[in-house]
């Protein structure tokens, strides 16, 4: 498939991703408005994680940890009366990039199956402390004291909540594209798939995939100041662990060797899930299996179905 | 006090019981061809991975232009003039020839950390990558990915990286290994039009690619150099057709 047909393809997606609320309203369903917008979000966080996961081979089993400590920056802000959208925001990503710094100066010096652990138990480390820090609820979590006030956007009005999270997602679809074509991301990429010959012309991986890791943290957490807003509940689950692997999930059913990929993977998992979960409370039964037949058998993930070769 | 570009002295290196580097002293003058040649398992690779910086030796030093770079790592050698060859293909092989080339290209460079415009777009890369792949003979499989190449296209390609980083030394193992005597003649032919401009240490098992093009010859034998010296010293070297010659010359 050609850049040209890639591109109809993209237009169309986003297309039918703008024509929700206006349908949902006509059809007087409400709750299809926030079924796509959850997912748009969890599309977001999973796009995040391809770029260091797909193009960097950095398997962090650890990413819902931003997803958190965005929509605790939101959250925490707002129970101290702090409610201004802009603030809160730069917090979430900015915390969530200090966040990711930390974490990965020290799990990037490992790799494989220790990496996967180690980013793992950092998460473990922060769910915990959201479920022992009781002036924002404990385990119980707390509610959004007010929404994120940004002056002309209202985020209680539900379709300019849903276009803005409709426009920072193909912001960051744009961003990741010029991202993983940069020649920063020609040496992610490179390092990836042979960390031996890049060494040997000359690229020390480190700091490369130092800064990926960085940037795929901010941008998730920006997903969690969008997730927070969206919930208008703040839990320690949204750092669960079970939530990287649903992350990691949606990366991998998608396909990892596209921008796009992760955003079908979400749309993917997350309406299925949906679905089931509609017909039968067994609906896990049936996700499992679908889930184990789908990687078996689309090695590349949907988006190699739809967009033949990587881009 | 000398033109030695590269000297090793005392280099040492054992896995558990096996002393794959046993006390190699080596001498490689700037602009020549020296090849090191010896039986299977005599620690040719494992000497050119500390050459290298992809393995630290246990003892021993390693000084470049003057300089002592035995603790500098694989990254930093290259920046000093270091190129290397893999013995087994070591290629991106889902990269185009062009974009393995380039990201050599791009290694030296300016700054990678660019987030913003396309690499691919960038012909500050692609016109010495192009001109690299055309000197190697490559020039029409630029578009190919790496691992669509036929084995020996693959070694050119290896050969290619190397160059694109401009190095003062090249280390090339085993470069015509498991090629068809047309693509050997290729890669011999290659190779000796980059002699006298580069300076090469070349691991090599085909004794006819070795006596063609190198201007001195070390033998390694039990991670030892038993012998250094012209083609034509190591030929009627005693030791070494004991060692090692013996059998080929015989076959």
């Amino acid at each position: 498939m050609n850049s040209r047909t890639r591109a109809i393809v993209l237009a169309t997606g986003l297309a039918v991703l703008a024509a929700v609320p206006p349908v949902a309203g006509l059809l007087n369903q409400p709750f299809y408005l926030d079924l796509v917008r959850r997912i748009m979000i969890f599309a977001i966080a999973a796009l995040s994680l391809n770029l260091i996961l797909g193009y960097g081979g950095m398997i962090s089993f650890g990413h819902a940890a931003y997803l958190g400590i965005g929509a605790y920056a939101v959250g925490v802000l707002a129970h101290y009366g702090i409610d201004n959208g802009f603030l809160q925001w730069a917090l979430a990503i900015g915390a969530s990039a200090l966040v990711a710094l930390v974490i990965g100066a020290v799990s990037i010096r490992t790799s494989g199956v220790y990496f996967i652990m180690i980013t793992l138990a950092f998460t473990q480390m922060l769910y915990y402390l959201g479920i022992s820090v009781e002036e924002f609820g404990g385990d119980d979590g707390m509610r959004l004291a007010a929404k994120s006030q940004f002056g002309l956007i209202d985020l209680n009005d539900g379709n300019a909540f849903y276009y803005l999270v409709l426009a920072v997602l193909v912001l960051f679809l744009f961003l990741g594209h010029r991202l993983v074509n940069s020649r920063f991301g020609m040496v992610i990429r490179a390092a990836r798939s042979n960390e031996a010959r890049t060494r040997s012309i000359g690229f020390s991986p480190y700091p490369y995939r130092l800064a990926a890791f960085v940037i795929a943290g901010a941008m998730c957490g920006l997903a969690g100041a969008l997730l927070v807003n969206h919930t208008a509940y703040l839990t320690p689950e949204f750092m669960n662990w079970t939530r990287s692997g649903e992350l990691m999930f949606m990366v991998i059913l998608g396909g990892t060797a596209s921008i796009a990929g992760p955003v079908l993977g979400a749309f993917a998992l997350l309406l299925v899930e949906d679905a089931l979960s509609g017909w039968t409370q067994h609906w896990q039964l049936i996700l499992g299996p679908l889930l184990v037949l789908s990687v078996l058998f689309f090695r590349r993930g949907l988006a190699g179905l739809l967009f033949g070769k990587n881009e | 006090m000398n033109n030695n570009l590269l000297e090793v002295r005392g280099l040492t290196k054992s896995f558990g019981a096996l002393l794959a580097s046993d006390d190699i002293d080596l001498e490689v003058r700037e602009g020549e061809t020296h090849a090191i040649i010896g039986p299977n398992g005599a620690g040719k690779t494992t000497l050119i991975s500390q050459l290298a910086g992809n393995l630290l030796p246990d003892r021993g030093r390693v000084r470049f232009a003057g300089e002592d770079i035995t603790a500098l790592s694989a990254p930093a050698r290259s920046h000093r003039g270091f190129a290397r060859s893999f013995q087994i293909t070591s290629i991106y092989r889902d990269f185009t020839a062009l974009e393995n080339v380039m990201l050599a290209v791009q290694a030296h460079a300016g700054s990678s950390f660019r987030f913003w415009g396309s690499a691919r777009a960038e012909r500050a890369l692609q016109e010495p990558a192009r001109r690299v792949l055309e000197e190697v003979g490559l020039g029409a499989r630029t578009g190919l990915p790496g691992g669509n190449l036929a084995h020996g296209e693959q070694r050119q390609l290896e050969v290619a990286m190397a160059l694109a980083t401009r190095p003062r030394l090249m280390l090339l193992d085993e470069p015509v290994a498991g090629m068809g005597a047309e693509e050997t003649q290729r890669m011999v032919g290659l190779i000796s039009t980059l002699k006298g401009g580069k300076t090469i240490i070349l691991v090599e098992h085909d004794m006819d690619a070795v006596f063609s093009l190198a201007d001195r010859v070390s033998v390694l034998v039990y991670g030892r150099i038993v012998a250094t010296g012209t083609p034509e010293e190591i030929r009627t070297n005693a030791e070494v057709r004991r060692a090692y010659l013996g059998d080929e010359v015989a076959a």
